[in-house]
């Protein structure tokens, strides 16, 4: 085995173990959405009776509508999450450890990227089988399709929290991420409410919305799970995917980046 | 084997194509729903406000109740051609054919009557006083009772077919708009739209047998109105239109209690089975379109737009 994968699987054992350790975080990551679903959505059951948008053919209950909001949820509450370990690392030196590694940077970022992104997955499906037995369930090739687009928006999601680690001084900073960063992010989407509802109360909003690159990780997973393909929702994930990838390796770049300013 | 899999796809595919029609009140026309593409492929001209439809036993000739025509129209299903009007009486809302497959039985909502067409002679063969606003009309599978319900009254009507006078009158819950014979003809199902409830009859003592609730999570009970239900193959299962709760009740027909509740579109009137009764089409009053449900997995499967407002369905098998 070649020393890069030898790094990939070292990393991903890492962060298995740890999440096999934190037994709490794997909860916590199930509870949240699962709160959403059961809690949330069942004082909204009906209130998206009213129109049908692709890739639904009927009309659905709200707690169906929100499924595909709630798996990007976990991938983006993992992305933050591992983007606070990147920094509790950084704290405790373990991630001065790995960089010194002869291996290239963007190397040893893509597998942590990979890794918690693996780790992500694992939440969705495990959400997705709970909501299945809540009775909530896709067509059986909703549960292929989505793989591909979870490992994606995955990837997206913890590139943007790996640019916010780089920039973030000290885990206390945290709070900032979760206030400026998630919340806008998970609300200003299409997780929660589709597109024309937002239109209806306001067009900045809903062009916040479109431009959010949440919502077309969303909606991507949406359409997998019903096996069709939204092209556009794609282009804005790979694109988005590659702007905040390149702005987690340079901010990680020690001759440019954020952390030589930071000293 | 790859070779073959074309030729076993063909053959298990269905012979039968199927059309659904479905009468649109407030657009005068009616809307044909291809069930191999679930796209509309006709929209053919009616009378003003069609509301009730069925077709003649062999499918040659479809009857249509043109309510503010006051007729009864006869059209050419292949062609979508009028053939000729039927004295209806006024208003006629909803009816039913005859199991001799000649006479049909109109309720005239205006005019308190059952009025009983020989579509042959064309010709009104009589008018039998029932309550006011009759709507819901029923025929038993032997062809002796004939059943009107009557809106504003609040009660079924029963008439025997050969005298064709009422033999027993028996009292529902508020505005009975739909009467089905079930079980072969053992029980009568009467729905009540403004009480909620379906009332399940003895067909042999005309007593109360049984009486079906609904209570729809997150829904206003005054929202709850049953007004159109079929009956699934087995007649184990019973489908109920519930109007402008949006949604399908799926009722055990032993046990009378309600299974479960299926989202379809707003203000749900009626509905109708393809022929193998493994999907059934829900009219949507006000969102203007046809929800498909399946009915193995009580799930809806696709919703279909049609013309505005509506009412009734029916199956028509096009060709074998």
């Amino acid at each position: 085995m070649n020393g890069a994968l030898i790094a990939l699987r070292a990393i991903l054992i890492r962060e298995a173990l740890r999440f096999i350790r934190q037994k709490g975080r794997f909860v916590a990551a199930l509870v949240r959405p699962l709160v959403w679903l059961v809690v949330f959505a069942a004082g909204f059951r009906a209130a998206l009776g009213l129109s049908i948008t692709p890739p639904y053919q009927t009309y659905i209950t709200y707690e169906i509508y929100i499924v595909p909001g709630l798996c990007g949820m976990i991938l983006l509450f993992n992305g933050m999450q591992s983007s606070l370990s990147l920094v509790y690392d950084r704290e405790m030196g373990s991630m001065r450890l790995l960089l010194t590694s002869p291996l290239p940077r963007w190397w040893l970022l893509f597998c942590r990227l990979i890794s918690s992104t693996a780790i992500s997955i694992l939440q969705v499906y495990t959400f997705l089988g709970v909501a299945w037995i809540y009775g909530i369930d896709m067509p059986w090739q909703g549960y292929l399709m989505v793989l591909p687009a979870l490992a994606l928006c995955g990837v997206m999601l913890g590139a943007v929290g790996l640019a916010l680690s780089s920039i973030i001084k000290q885990l206390e900073n945290f709070a900032g991420v979760m206030n400026f960063v998630i919340f806008p992010m998970f609300f200003l989407s299409s997780a929660l409410y589709p597109l024309w509802k937002m239109a209806e109360s306001s067009a900045l909003l809903h062009d916040i919305c479109a431009f959010n690159p949440f919502t077309h990780a969303v909606e991507l997973i949406r359409f997998a799970l019903y096996g069709q393909m939204n092209w556009i929702a794609l282009l804005w994930v790979l694109a988005s995917g590659a702007v905040w990838l390149a702005l987690a390796l340079w901010g990680y770049d020690p001759a440019r980046g954020m952390i030589r300013r930071k000293g | 084997m790859k070779r073959l899999l074309p030729v076993l796809l063909l053959t298990a595919s269905p012979l039968v194509a199927e059309e659904i029609w479905v009468t649109n009140e407030k657009d005068d026309t009616v809307s044909v729903i291809d069930l191999s593409t679930m796209e509309v492929t006709r929209t053919i001209p009616t009378g003003e406000r069609p509301r009730g439809i069925t077709f003649s036993h062999d499918y040659s000739r479809v009857y249509i109740c043109a309510s503010d025509s006051d007729t009864v129209q006869v059209m050419d299903p292949v062609t979508g051609e009028i053939l000729h009007d039927l004295p209806s009486g006024e208003d006629p809302e909803q009816f039913v054919l005859h199991p001799n497959d000649r006479h049909l039985y109109i309720a005239n909502e205006d005019d308190a009557i059952t009025t009983v067409v020989d579509t042959e002679s064309r010709t009104v063969i009589a008018q039998i006083d029932v309550g006011i606003e009759p709507e819901g009309m029923a025929v038993s599978p032997d062809g002796k009772i004939a059943i009107t319900t009557s809106e504003t009254t609040n009660m079924a009507h029963w008439i025997d077919t050969e005298t064709r006078e009422l033999f027993a009158n028996t009292l529902v819950d508020a505005r009975p708009r739909h009467a089905e014979f079930v079980k072969g003809g053992t029980e009568l199902w009467v729905s009540a739209e403004i009480g909620g409830t379906i009332t399940v009859f003895n067909t042999a003592t005309q007593t109360e047998k049984g009486k079906i609730h609904f209570e729809v999570k997150g829904v206003h009970p005054d929202r709850v109105q049953p007004v159109g239900f079929e009956l699934t193959g087995d007649e184990k299962t019973a489908f109920v239109a519930l109007g402008p709760s949006n949604h399908l009740a799926v009722v055990n027909a032993d046990t009378y209690e309600v299974e479960d509740y299926i989202l379809v579109g707003r203000r749900v009137w009626h509905m109708a089975f393809n022929t193998d009764k493994s999907l059934l089409f829900t009219t949507n009053g006000i969102s203007g379109d046809v929800t498909v449900v399946d009915v193995a997995k009580r799930k809806p499967i696709k919703t279909i737009k049609v013309g505005r407002f509506p009412w009734g369905a029916a199956l028509r098998p096009t060709s074998n």
